[in-house]
């Protein structure tokens, strides 16, 4: 009967509540793997310049010198090859989606990676290796 | 004496997910002529082939469209896999061929949405979309991003899915298959959608075949034509048959797309069913020198990456063709004798992705 | 099923570009595209065509200001790739069904694809 068969579906739709979610009041769903942005641990980092090399879109400078790794988030598309590539671990990728921003910003981080000394002579105490997180979080 | 005037139709339109141009010669109210121009979102993707090096150059044709994003990157992949000769495993082929069922199928699913509030029927749109948030969530879990996957590069695949996923995967099948059957049947089987559809637009057999159409627009017409029988990826062992209507209509044309939805579901199950274990990816050794046509069977027809190298990491040529760009001539030669009322349905009919269009 | 796929390509003088496409007409061949290479100075067009997925390919090689008769008298559908070719690379495409005239596809910089043969700017990283 063509009149009842919208029935199922209204009672549905009346029971079920709304499908959407307020965003950003309400975080967004992620997954396990959801891509957002990319994080850096500065205590790790020993300056191997692979992330450098294999970002698709030239969004990270490595400056060895100076001890300096810069993130262009703007040119970040978050593919995650750099956290594939990076063969100490210091990258994650992290599920937030980074908020948008009205001034262009280069996030810097200042590593602070100290090689630990070599125990041939005497046992040469180890520097506690910076526990001190790099300058500034992301939004 | 009826006078013509000239109505311009898009770039700005609701129905239109892309801007597109057509101006329409009008004689009271029927459409004589349509005249199609394009170039609002040229992005010269072509010419990035000279900067970014083979293996990053996924990423950029991931991103020549967000619908049908997953298999340009199979696409690009595939062709240059041919030129290298490089094996790819089993296993990769299947994670593949999964991932772009479910593409297909977040495809087919917005563009019945997108249909629907074509022709003014809102709810149905919300229905379709509702459903293929699902789709959507899928995809998100397995391989980290709604629409561009990011999972595919030259030498397989970079992710893998877990037995446990799949096995949720395949019980999730069940009633995703009871509801895309429910909302097919109003498609299909609803009077006033029958009444807008049937006999609009017709394009019969040879005319189709000969404008040099693709997808489902010609297998509404008879032509049995889909890249999936060629048997890249995991198809041939899953064994493929394309789905084909005759009226040539825009009826048709939507229960092509509505019976591709069910097949695609049941390729889904299959390929859970038979995925071989194995490893992911091969190591890329080398650069490419020679050139291929890689081609692939997208929700809307057949791309066609023609890729060419000289031996450095640059490609000195990379054409993408995409099937709405072969589908113009065909949305040409429909809109005449059409009503200015039943213009946007007829041209939303050849599914236009005009942003893969004009890379 | 699968289908055993195979492409060939062929390399045809300009002059007998018109006769081929007919024959391939004749046997039942659909136009696929017409496609465009930059190799040094001049450029190399590639009509493809294919029936039950077998896949043929002509080859013309033609320098930059050549004239090449276009095939729309014979598929009407050709129309879209030569005042694509013609926009994009500035290759003159003589008795084109609907001739656009420079139109169709509308960059702000004239002839875009055929810059890197002029000398222009390589593609910039900006």
């Amino acid at each position: 009967m063509g009149i009842f068969q919208m029935t199922r579906t209204v009672l549905r739709n009346l029971a079920g509540g709304p499908d959407t979610r307020p965003y950003p009041a309400v975080p967004a769903r992620t997954g396990p793997f959801t891509r957002g942005h990319v994080t850096i641990d500065p205590a790790t980092c020993r300056s191997c310049g692979l992330c450098s090399r294999r970002c698709p879109c030239e969004a990270i400078r490595l400056d060895k010198e100076e001890k300096v790794w810069e993130i262009d988030r703007m040119r970040c598309i978050a593919c995650g090859d750099c956290v594939e590539g990076c063969p100490f671990g210091s990258l994650t990728m992290e599920p937030e989606y980074f908020s948008p921003v009205v001034e262009h910003v280069v996030e810097s981080y200042t590593i602070t990676y100290v090689k630990p000394e070599k125990p041939a002579k005497k046992p040469a105490e180890e520097s506690t290796g910076a526990k001190e997180e790099g300058a500034g979080e992301s939004a | 004496m009826s006078k013509r005037i000239v109505v311009p139709f898009g770039p700005q339109h609701p129905v239109l997910p892309e801007p597109i141009h057509l101006d329409l010669v009008l004689e009271d109210e029927t459409v004589v002529e349509a005249i199609p121009s394009i170039g609002y979102i040229h992005r010269g993707l072509e010419r990035l082939i000279e900067k970014r090096e083979f293996t990053e150059y996924v990423y950029v044709a991931e991103r020549i469209c967000g619908i049908c994003s997953f298999m340009h990157a199979v696409c690009y992949s595939q062709g240059i896999e041919e030129i290298m000769k490089i094996e790819v495993p089993d296993r990769a082929h299947y994670l593949r061929t999964i991932w772009s069922e479910c593409s297909r199928l977040h495809s087919h699913l917005l563009w019945l949405g997108l249909f629907a509030d074509g022709m003014g029927f809102e709810n149905l749109f919300m229905r379709s979309w509702r459903l293929r948030e699902s789709v959507l969530d899928v995809l998100e879990d397995t391989s980290g991003g709604r629409v561009i996957q990011g999972t595919c590069k030259v030498g397989g695949v970079r992710r893998d899915i877990g037995a446990e996923k799949l096995a949720e995967m395949h019980r999730a099948l069940d009633p995703f298959e009871e509801q895309c059957r429910d909302l097919g049947d109003v498609f299909l089987n609803d009077d006033t959608v029958k009444y807008r559809l049937q006999g609009l637009g017709v394009i019969p057999k040879d005319e189709a075949y000969a404008l040099g159409a693709v997808g489902p627009t010609v297998r509404a017409s008879g032509v049995a034509i889909d890249h999936r029988e060629t048997g890249y990826a995991a198809y041939g062992d899953l064994g493929f048959k394309p789905v084909v209507e005759t009226t040539g209509d825009c009826y048709a044309r939507c229960a092509v797309r509505v019976k591709e939805v069910y097949a695609s579901i049941d390729l889904i199950r299959r390929a859970i069913d038979q995925i071989p274990e194995g490893p992911l990816d091969v190591k890329v050794r080398g650069t490419p020198d020679g050139e291929y046509f890689s081609r692939v069977e997208q929700p809307r027809g057949e791309v066609i990456h023609y890729l060419r190298g000289n031996g450095t990491k640059h490609l000195t040529r990379a054409r993408i063709r995409t099937p709405t760009l072969a589908n113009i001539p065909i949305l040409v030669k429909m809109l005449p004798n059409a009503q200015l009322a039943d213009v946007p349905v007829v041209v939303l009919s050849i599914d236009p992705c005009i942003s893969c269009t004009e890379r | 099923m699968t289908v055993n796929e195979e492409q060939t390509i062929i390399n045809v003088a300009l002059d007998d570009l018109t006769r081929e496409v007919e024959g391939l007409q004749a046997d039942g061949y659909r136009l696929v595209q017409i496609g465009c290479t930059d190799i040094g100075g001049a450029y190399e067009v590639n009509y493809s065509f294919d029936r039950d997925y077998q896949y043929r390919n002509l080859r013309v090689t033609v320098g930059p200001e050549t004239e090449v008769p276009s095939i729309s008298s014979l598929y009407w559908g050709a129309f879209v790739y030569e005042n694509e070719m013609h926009d994009l690379f500035g290759i003159p495409v003589t008795g084109i069904n609907i001739d656009f005239k420079g139109t169709f596809i509308k960059t702000a910089e004239k002839y875009p694809f055929s810059v890197t043969r002029r000398g222009g700017d390589q593609c910039r990283n900006a």
